[in-house]
């Protein structure tokens, strides 16, 4: 894997580490960097790269987890839709274990007789529709920008075979909606949040829609960005960059991952999405709460692939586990850690909050590879 | 009914083993099923004591310990690159007989067929599972067959048990680590899962990527005569060579550190898994084994390791330590540390 190994290069990673010190040490302040997205959570844990960083550089785990954000009455709709009659409910692996209210989740369904098929893409789910005439075909579409385009092109497929079994679960929401919620809503202030010194910003969602959607963050908020890549070499880099332009008072949008992110993104993915989803009016965020316009919906014209308008079920808000703190983790404002459930009764084998579930999730990431250093604490 | 019963030739016409099929009628006890075992088994597994035709095997007992294992085989497909569910459930089964340090000597054979399986990969796999055992120095000399109606299983399930003997002066058991022994894998890791996720239907990647199923006896009988101290041996099978590392801590109460750097992955493996969004150190294998041995036999054990065509990219991967928390540690590539966790639930690939 030659591409890869570049990226992972110790000696690299080493020299990387001995500028950010450098830059970092003697600046008497601290910088706290939200690295938005889950994978890039996940890849800090695995690669152990705050062993590489100097004490006054702390990295604040973000709600890019499309898994962790998704609110249980959402996933409690996804559990009815697949118990009815009839129903094959396709849904990305990562949702079956994720816990509902009344501690149902997929998983339990599925065992109970539901028909729930895990599919690694969404023409999958399209196949299964056209291979099941007498069956509806329920496809449960969540994710950040990354994974809209394909439940687009799904919909255009099945609209252009005629076929009249499919349809989506939408709850495709959207990044720059979630950042802003995290610098401005009053809403989030109110419930507690963390002074950000700068983000990181996602790899794969950038891919989809460029870097231009960031430029606003950092000139209305001063908050710089860097765009960075999954690999350890990229996130050291990105960090790297995010502390020059705090110590040289810049706020801008750098994009450190040039080899797959440009200024406008992709094109083409963008247009199929614009062609079928528009803006959802309202949507509620695990831990962010209600955000306007920070999720799509599909448009008027593919209403029969939209499974909450053909099957008519009710969103009930529920409210979560009083002592679980997924809400505040997912805000930056609190640390795995500081939830009482964490590692207790709360482990990847008995996920009592999202942010256990998914690998993307901060628990999840501090669980599997972190907790030697709560041990030694 | 047993596939030991009396050899008679009571079929009229043979079984049709290019297009012929399993009917419920080939697990009824009667001649259907007598022929099924004549012109599919019988062939495939020949030896004295199964040609006995009795309803049990019988064969005298060594002097010494002797070990047992079973083992359950339901991998899909059926067939993927490097082996099949019929090698596959002999290797499985003689390398758990072989992790305590014992020579495998016989094994049982038990099948449930699904309505409907076509006779020729019946045989297919027959052949097969009769030509591991050959290549791995067992013998089939019991076994059993049962059909169900369609949908009650999923085409062919294996069930294979041995039987082995551990040689005078052996004693290896998962929890026998201690802290300051060394670590050392005999090859590279994820090989097999990788091989049969590429395979399962609805994943359409292409791969070069060949299963690393293989008997391990020949292997362990060189270690264990070569270096009597080993203290543990466990192939990393399901859950891959995190859980197994994980469950020799649990047993042993220790903790492990492990270097990244050491532990050898294919490229095609590594990559493969960054798609998928696995890790590697999760993903099963089923010819390779872990070895725990004082750290002052390692460098013996290492060189014996590497004189065997199974062993020959066997390397030191790290240590044991004194921890009460248990962690299996692993110091990452790029110097960072982290834990080697078991996996939890079903690994699944990543969405974004």
């Amino acid at each position: 894997m030659k591409h890869l190994d570049e990226y992972r290069d110790a000696e690299i990673a080493h020299r990387l580490a001995a500028a950010i010190h450098s830059e970092a040490a003697n600046s008497g302040r601290r910088y706290r960097l939200m690295e938005f997205c889950g994978g890039h959570t996940h890849a800090i844990f695995r690669y152990g790269i705050e062993d590489l960083l100097p004490a006054n550089i702390e990295m604040v785990h973000g709600p890019g987890c499309p898994v962790c954000v998704l609110p249980t009455g959402r996933l409690d709709m996804a559990i009815r839709l697949a118990k009815r009659v009839g129903v094959i409910l396709a849904s990305y692996a990562d949702m079956l274990r994720v816990p509902g209210s009344k501690g149902q989740s997929l998983m339990k369904a599925k065992a109970d007789g539901a028909d729930i098929r895990m599919v690694y893409s969404t023409l999958d789910a399209v196949k299964l529709a056209e291979a099941n005439p007498d069956r509806e075909v329920i496809f449960f579409a969540i994710g950040f920008e990354t994974t809209t385009p394909p439940t687009a092109l799904a919909i255009e497929t099945a609209a252009k075979k005629g076929l009249t079994n499919f349809s989506v679960f939408c709850n495709h929401v959207l990044t720059p909606s979630a950042i802003a919620a995290i610098l401005e809503a009053p809403a989030v202030r109110e419930l507690g949040t963390v002074e950000i010194d700068g983000f990181l910003g996602p790899a794969h969602v950038s891919v989809v829609i460029g870097s231009q959607p960031y430029e606003f963050f950092a000139e209305e908020y001063r908050k710089p960005v860097a765009i960075s890549g999954f690999e350890p070499i990229d996130i050291l880099q990105s960090i790297l960059m995010l502390v020059r332009q705090l110590n040289e008072g810049r706020a801008e949008v750098e994009n450190q991952y040039i080899r797959a992110v440009t200024r406008d993104g992709n094109v083409r993915a963008k247009q199929a999405v614009s062609r079928v989803f528009e803006l959802r009016r309202d949507f509620e965020w695990r831990g962010l709460g209600h955000i306007p316009y920070s999720a799509l919906r599909l448009k008027d014209e593919f209403a029969a692939f939209d499974a909450e308008r053909r099957f008519d079920e009710p969103y009930i808000p529920t409210e979560g586990i009083k002592a679980c703190e997924c809400p505040a983790i997912l805000r930056g404002a609190k640390k795995p850690t500081d939830c009482q459930l964490f590692g207790r009764a709360c482990t990847p084998e008995t996920p009592l909050g999202s942010c256990m579930v998914s690998s993307e999730g901060a628990c999840a990431a501090y669980y599997t590879y972190g907790r030697m250093r709560e041990a030694a604490q | 009914m047993n596939i030991t019963s009396r050899p008679t030739r009571l079929a009229a016409r043979r079984l049709d083993l290019a297009a012929g099929r399993v009917d419920l009628t080939h697990g009824a006890g009667g001649r259907a099923m007598q022929q099924l075992i004549e012109e599919i088994f019988r062939p495939a597994f020949d030896n004295p004591i199964l040609a006995r035709g009795d309803d049990q095997a019988a064969f005298d007992v060594a002097a010494g310990r002797m070990v047992m294992s079973t083992d359950c085989f339901v991998v899909s497909p059926l067939f993927f690159p490097g082996g099949d569910i019929g090698s596959l459930a002999v290797h499985g089964t003689v390398n758990d007989v072989a992790m305590s340090g014992a020579r495998p000597l016989y094994l049982s054979a038990g099948f449930v067929i699904e309505e409907g399986f076509p006779l020729a990969d019946l045989q297919r796999i027959a052949m097969s599972m009769g030509e591991a055992a050959r290549a791995a120095g067992v013998a089939v000399v019991t076994g059993d067959t049962k059909v169900v109606e369609r949908g009650k299983a999923d085409r062919l399930f294996v069930n294979t048990a041995g039987i082995g003997v551990v040689p005078a002066g052996v004693e290896i058991s998962g929890g026998r680590a201690r802290p300051g022994d060394a670590i050392l894998i005999s090859g590279t890791m994820g090989d097999h899962g990788v091989a049969i996720m590429a395979q399962r239907a609805g994943l359409e990647f292409e791969t070069t990527i060949v299963s690393d199923s293989a008997p391990l006896n020949g292997l362990v009988a060189d270690m264990v005569a070569a270096v009597p101290t080993i203290r543990v041996l466990r192939d990393p099978t399901r859950g891959g060579l995190a859980a197994t590392l994980n469950e020799i801590c649990h047993q042993s109460g220790v903790g492990m550190r492990l270097d990244e750097a050491a532990i050898p992955i294919k490229s095609e493996v590594l990559g493969a898994c960054e798609l998928l969004g696995l890790d590697a150190l999760n993903v099963a294998n089923e010819g390779k084994l872990t070895a725990i041995v004082p750290a002052t036999d390692a460098a013996r054990l290492l060189s014996v390791m590497r004189a065997h065509p199974l062993g020959r990219d066997a390397t030191m991967i790290g240590e044991v330590i004194a921890d009460p928390a248990r962690f299996v540690r692993m110091a990452t590539r790029i110097g960072g540390e982290r834990i080697v966790d078991w996996l939890a639930g079903e690994q699944l690939p990543r969405i974004c």
